[in-house]
């Protein structure tokens, strides 16, 4: 009998089933039970970021009730969320997309998120440096061939790299396309292989973790 | 040997004022240095360059502004590109928040080209859902794509007579900053054999380099050197060519700190290594 947790387990074997036979047979009935599915998809996607900004303002939200630490940065959060929040629906009632050049939105996007997205991910170049000085050591025969050849594709991933030698950048491909390439492959392979068996265990009702 | 000493315990704030000068001195001074452009990137380019005029090109914009200088450059070379030759570009978008910069691309671009919107190229914005709307491009590209990025009915231009689904590209590039692109290979890649160019942030280029030897993707622009490589072949050196000069000398200047800190780290051993033996 389908009740309790047989349903959901029920719901997740036909759809697998129906997702697998659509991807080799997309034509009637599956792909447009396929597709149908795939909207489905597409709009449970878009709720998902109703529940991201639910999750967000009640931690912060709380954050401030509680007087926690750093509570006065969940201020500025909340009133930064509300401010791009009413621009973005502003700028759609007034120009018709949010993302239009003259609305306010557009304004805050190139002003404080270009900037702020660009400054935290170029905070990286200083601690990979750090990083570097500090923990890059030879201290056995693996690390030293690892630190040896992070040496060569730095300098021939660079202009300087023609400038030492022209042969520089024709080793650093060779390394890129052969040794690393075949590491790549082989996790490559594991991990699919790894992701395949976890979804057939799931679509099998082997797998239950995801239920509780 | 004190000196070594001091150099393995150097406070971090030397390294940072240090990689802050290298970075910022070449992007004033722009001196000349060689870009050679590699093969996975001239792939890309040249594919471009043959195909005939009026075809349509999909760019997917999956990246956000911590990728704008490795792919900015790259989205308006190829923009340039594009236009010279006749091409249509149509523009969608993965990442929410990479939809200004592709419109900003896209628009500066058109108009130093005098393109006109919905004629020559369109913007249909963003949508959720990554794996419905590659699929579901496959078979209808209204199904997710009805109205533009300002909400006009894709019907009312020109350029969307005669696009449907994948069959009407004659080329995917997707612009990269995390792994939509491994769904891109899988869907409109595996399933409806859309040719695929990729454009990575240099930190997750390695990952794409076999999709390319097997020929699942046409080529591959690895950050912001093959961005550099890609408006040098395009003849229009600007930012990422800029940019080189920067990254040429922080590289050089993070190799150096590694032969240093490990120089300390070799001393300061064989120094405890004697202190040990006493």
């Amino acid at each position: 009998m389908l009740k309790g947790k047989n349903i959901p387990l029920a719901i997740t074997f036909i759809v697998g089933l129906i997702m697998i036979i659509s991807f080799f047979i997309p034509h009637k009935p599956f792909g447009d039970i396929e597709q149908i599915s795939l909207r489905w998809y597409s709009i449970i996607a878009g709720f998902t970021m109703v529940l991201g900004v639910d999750s967000l303002l009640g931690l912060h939200f709380r954050k401030i009730k509680r007087k926690e630490e750093n509570w006065i940065h969940s201020i500025f959060l909340i009133a930064g969320f509300v401010m791009v929040f009413i621009a973005g629906v502003w700028g759609t009632i007034q120009y018709g997309s949010a993302f239009d050049e003259r609305s306010f939105f557009t304004y805050i996007y190139n002003y404080f998120i270009v900037p702020l997205q660009a400054t935290m991910f170029s905070l990286l170049a200083f601690f990979v440096a750090s990083a570097a000085y500090r923990a890059f050591r030879a201290r056995n025969v693996d690390a030293a061939l690892l630190l040896i050849t992070a040496v060569i594709v730095m300098l021939g991933r660079v202009p300087v790299g023609e400038l030492i030698s022209p042969y520089l950048p024709k080793f650093t491909d060779w390394i890129m396309e052969v040794p690393q390439m075949a590491a790549k492959r082989g996790i490559g392979l594991g991990i699919y292989l790894g992701a395949l068996g976890v979804s057939i265990r799931i679509i099998l009702g082997i797998e239950r973790s995801y239920l509780s | 040997m004190k000196i070594f000493e001091k150099l393995a315990h150097i406070d971090r704030r030397y390294i940072y004022i240090l990689i802050a000068v290298v970075v910022i001195v070449p992007l004033l001074m722009k001196p000349n240095l060689p870009i050679i452009p590699t093969k996975p990137v001239e792939d890309i380019y040249n594919y471009v360059e043959n195909l005939p005029q009026g075809s349509n090109i999909l760019i997917s914009i999956d990246y956000d502004a911590a990728s704008m200088p490795e792919q900015q450059p790259f989205l308006e070379a190829l923009l340039r590109q594009c236009f010279r030759n006749k091409l249509k570009p149509v523009m969608i978008v993965q990442w929410q928040l990479g939809a200004p910069l592709g419109t900003q691309g896209l628009e500066k671009i058109a108009k130093e080209c005098n393109a006109v919107y919905g004629v020559d190229y369109i913007n249909l914005g963003y949508r959720p859902g990554y794996v419905a709307q590659m699929v579901g491009i496959g078979r209808e590209i209204r199904d997710y794509f009805s109205v533009d990025y300002k909400n006009v009915s894709v019907d009312s231009f020109p350029i969307m007579k005669n696009i449907h689904n994948y069959n009407d590209f004659e080329l995917l590039v997707g612009l990269e900053a995390g792994s939509t692109y491994l769904l891109w290979v899988e869907y409109a890649g595996g399933r409806f054999k859309q040719k695929i160019a990729l454009a990575l942030n240099a930190v997750s280029a390695p990952d794409a380099y076999y999709f390319y030897q097997s020929k699942q993707i046409i080529g591959l622009v690895g950050g912001m050197k093959g961005s550099a490589e890609y408006e040098v072949l395009e003849k229009r050196p600007d930012l990422a060519v800029a940019g080189m000069a920067s990254q040429s000398y922080s590289h050089i200047l993070i190799i150096l700190f590694i032969i240093f800190g490990n120089i300390a780290f070799f001393v300061e051993k064989n120094r405890k290594r004697k202190e040990g033996g006493k």
